[in-house]
């Protein structure tokens, strides 16, 4: 019976970690101490940083403020269908990085689009911290 | 017999002529009943595209090759892309008109649209409130309601 109890307990706790990491504060500020701690030790969260990546080309025709603006803290349009884009910084957009998922999904394809290729960590970091700044 | 009332009769008619012909060609482009992730997934970067603008082979083609979306990564999960895909094809177009794929599957090159759309100049379509073919709304006000009626149109300058 003891392995049983054991067993039990064994899911118990893995229930839980599980529930705390899908539950984690999905916060922008949350998000970014999530992207700092992935980057494992590597320099991250560095606004100007943020800013020159944000801003710059990386290879591809696009940048990020190509749709999103050079500072965006008011509205883009998509750089094809011209659809209007909504603020990308926190302060001016609460639905914003408040959700790691979805999050994840749009670095993901966006970073393909402008680096050909998925963003680290650490630069994710920097784009928020960036964001972040914004007020 | 002289009554001025009479003599707008045969406007009357054309008017009944036009607005059966109007009925006949309005675009079957409801978006009713898209479910939830269709509107989260397929609304952010374009207005939400009517399943009935284009047919099965289309959008078949086109959910295939989310990854390489007309030039962007739109990839989504798969769950995401059977769901959505399921209710494209339960409404795609079924009219041998508007079903039919154009050589690249997009709805703006269908030879539907580009009939549609034979009045409209090249010059109009790369007017700065216009820009391209796929930003629906700036002439079509209703097209994130799937509303493309002709009469609703308005061409900005």
């Amino acid at each position: 019976m003891n392995v049983v109890r054991w067993v039990a307990r064994a899911w118990a706790i893995c229930t839980l970690i599980f529930a705390a990491g899908v539950t984690f504060a999905q916060t922008p500020a949350a998000l970014l101490a999530h992207y700092k701690t992935q980057a494992q030790g590597q320099a991250a969260g560095d606004a100007a940083r943020g800013q020159a990546f944000f801003t710059s080309t990386h290879g591809n025709e696009w940048k990020c403020a190509s749709c999103h603006g050079a500072v965006p803290t008011g509205k883009g349009e998509h750089a094809m269908t011209h659809k209007v884009i909504e603020p990308m910084a926190p302060a001016f957009n609460s639905q914003r990085f408040s959700d790691l998922a979805k999050s994840e999904k749009w670095f993901r394809r966006n970073c393909k689009d402008v680096l050909a290729r998925e963003c680290s960590a650490a630069e994710k970091a920097d784009v928020l911290a960036w964001l972040l700044s914004l007020k | 017999m002289n009554s001025p009332l009479l003599s707008w009769r045969p406007l009357g008619a054309v008017l009944v002529l036009l607005l059966c012909a109007g009925a006949t060609w309005a675009q079957p482009a409801g978006l009713k009943g898209a479910p939830a992730i269709f509107t989260a997934e397929c609304t952010s970067c374009h207005i939400g595209y009517a399943p009935a603008l284009t047919g099965e082979a289309s959008w078949r083609a086109i959910m295939a090759g989310l990854d390489k979306h007309f030039g962007v990564d739109a990839s989504i999960d798969d769950r995401a892309r059977q769901t959505i895909t399921a209710w494209l094809l339960a409404h795609a177009s079924k009219d041998s008109r508007y079903a039919k794929p154009s050589a690249d599957f997009r709805i703006s090159t269908s030879a539907w649209f580009v009939r549609q759309h034979d009045e409209v100049g090249s010059k109009v379509w790369k007017r700065a409130s216009i820009k391209s073919a796929a930003n629906c709304g700036a002439c079509h006000s209703g097209a994130a309601r799937g509303d493309f009626d002709e009469d609703r149109v308005k061409i900005p300058q």
